[in-house]
């Protein structure tokens, strides 16, 4: 028949997805193989093929701290952004319908506002003549200007601030989900507030905090600019490393061995959440 | 009124039937939930709200610093990077005809893409939209450091042709998000019924599918765009010695002296984005498709 030959449901030919399919091909699937096959190659010049790149990452302490500094960064604003983005979310939901608008854009805002300048904005806080210092020593708490900026806390507590809004947005649709019924049912047969919160409020959003929590490690994990202007020259994560050993170094077989660790290990913390959002969601429908 | 709950006590274990018999306790309890929920949840608010206002004022200094608060008010800054900061603007002019170029490209390749994959239900369909949406997953430094190697590989040189190549691939995921999930809203007997009666594929495309996904093309469009703006991972690899763009040039400013007119630029970014946000929310309900 020829109305088969045409996608009777959607009604558009599947040729349409062919341009973007070539420019993938062409500018992201064929460079990520470039990626992988240019980390196999022993030395600068690329002549001789092996895993020495890998060898040598993974068998220095220096790397490897470094591959571990970034991935705790990942996590620790991962929960951070939990803590906060939860109540935040919560809130959202809670409050009347003509405070929501207003708090979308307060939410939202913030996102597509240039990361670089709300990286800025952490620099001009955290300086030695910056509001936290200039209160505290109103307070009459320090004497001098405290070092924060280029502290680790300082890039976790930017990073959190900066990512907050992508835990916030699946929080709140996550919520908006759930059965309100559940709750007030939970309430009427005694379990208080806070039991209804752990046993039936947290478990049914898990999705929502899942998602939320894979978009916010890995951004933070790749987060140049949050990373180098706040973390300061002394504090190195992978992103930074990649840069250098690409544009500084010009040693592209290094650069490309760490880019495809930082993306295996991206990449594997997205597949072990999604398993573990798939167990859980049984769980909660079972 | 949850707080009392006769007929179910039977179901209730003792401590909790305790609890319940208590009304100061139970009192107690949901205060202090509310109290907790609450008060977060207003750092948080104030935590994002925070840290572009402390921005703003900054950026009124009349001092040689980013002291705050500052010593006294003035637009001296605004004025020098009017007057005088002609690589700042240039930078600036630089990346809105960049992030315009990518968008309009992005635009034309992902809502074609989107329209031909998004109520597809067969594996390859879903699997093919996975990868199209891949890049907002990946570390994009390792995608701007691979197409790098690729350029030098064909030994083409880099150019803003290369930086436009770059963020296509960076925000062409945003716009098959939001064409998709506003195709998948779309109530597929409209399109049904508009063929039945005899009108053209172009012509139901024209007329029926394309007002119903374009507040779904102009949110992604946008997003798009502003994430193109702000984009430093992939300019930093792509960019060749004449093009400067705004995040990077900003990026070393405060990188090496702290200028203080990286405060008026920020000033002036968030108030275009703010007047924008503002528009598109009015015009296609922005906030809906970020989530």
């Amino acid at each position: 028949m020829k109305t088969q030959s045409v996608a009777p449901r959607s009604g558009s030919p599947l040729a349409l997805s062919v341009p973007l399919g070539i420019f993938f091909v062409g500018f992201v699937f064929v460079p990520m193989l470039l990626l992988a096959y240019v980390s196999l190659f022993e030395d600068m010049e690329m002549t001789r093929h092996g895993f020495s790149q890998y060898v040598k990452f993974l068998s220095d302490g220096f790397n490897l701290g470094i591959l571990g500094s970034t991935l705790l960064l990942g996590l620790k604003v991962s929960i951070l952004c939990t803590l906060l983005g939860f109540p935040l979310a919560y809130l959202y939901v809670q409050i009347p319908g003509r405070w929501q608008g207003p708090l979308m854009l307060l939410i939202v805002l913030p996102l597509l506002t240039s990361s670089v300048v709300r990286t800025f904005a952490w620099v001009v806080i955290l300086g030695r003549q910056g509001i936290v210092n200039t209160a505290m020593a109103n307070l009459g708490w320090i004497q001098e200007p405290v070092k924060l900026l280029y502290t680790p806390g300082a890039v976790a507590v930017a990073l959190a601030q900066i990512e907050l809004p992508l835990m916030v947005l699946p929080l709140i649709t996550a919520l908006m989900n759930c059965d309100r019924n559940l709750r007030d049912a939970s309430l009427a047969l005694g379990a208080g507030h806070w039991r209804t919160f752990w046993k039936i409020t947290v478990p049914l959003s898990m999705p929502g905090l899942l998602a939320g929590g894979l978009l916010v490690f890995a951004s933070s994990v790749s987060a140049f600019v949050t990373q180098t202007l706040v973390g300061g020259g002394q504090q190195i994560f992978m992103p930074y490393y990649m840069y250098q050993q690409a544009i500084q170094a010009n040693n592209y077989p290094f650069a490309a061995a760490i880019a495809m660790l930082l993306l295996v290990c991206v990449l594997a913390v997205v597949v072990t959440v999604n398993a573990l959002g798939r167990r859980n969601s049984g769980f909660v429908h079972a | 009124m949850p707080e009392n709950p006769i007929p179910a006590q039977a179901l209730i274990s003792e401590p909790d039937r305790q609890a319940i018999s208590e009304p100061l306790a139970s009192s107690l309890e949901r205060r202090s939930f509310g109290l907790v929920i609450g008060m977060l949840g207003m750092v948080a608010a104030i935590l994002l709200l925070a840290p572009t206002v402390i921005v703003v004022i900054t950026s009124f200094t009349s001092g040689y610093s980013l002291k705050f608060p500052p010593p006294g008010y003035s637009a001296r800054w605004y004025e020098a990077l009017w007057s005088d900061s002609p690589e700042l603007v240039d930078a600036f002019l630089l990346s809105a005809e960049l992030a315009a170029l990518a968008t309009a490209l992005s635009v034309v390749l992902s809502v074609a893409a989107a329209l031909a994959l998004a109520r597809r239900k067969e594996g390859w369909a879903r699997g093919l939209e996975a990868l199209f949406l891949s890049p907002l997953m990946l570390p994009t430094l390792a995608i701007g450091l691979s197409l790098l190697m690729l350029f030098n590989l064909a030994e083409a040189g880099l150019s803003f042709t290369t930086l436009v190549i770059g963020h296509v691939a960076i925000i062409s995921p945003y716009i098959v998000r939001t064409t998709s999930a506003n195709l998948l809203q779309m109530n597929a007997s409209l399109l049904e019924s508009a063929h039945s009666l005899g009108a053209s594929a172009v012509y139901v495309f024209r007329t029926v599918t394309l007002p119903l996904i374009s507040r779904g093309i102009l949110a992604g469009a946008f997003i798009g765009f502003m994430a193109s703006f702000d984009n430093v991972a992939v300019s930093l690899f792509l960019s060749d010695a004449r093009s400067q763009v705004l995040p990077i040039r900003m990026w070393q400013m405060i990188e090496s002296n702290l200028d203080v007119r990286a405060a008026a630029v920020s000033g002036v970014l968030i108030t275009v984005t703010l007047i924008m946000m503002i528009v598109m929310e009015r015009v296609a309900g922005i906030s809906k498709h970020l989530r």
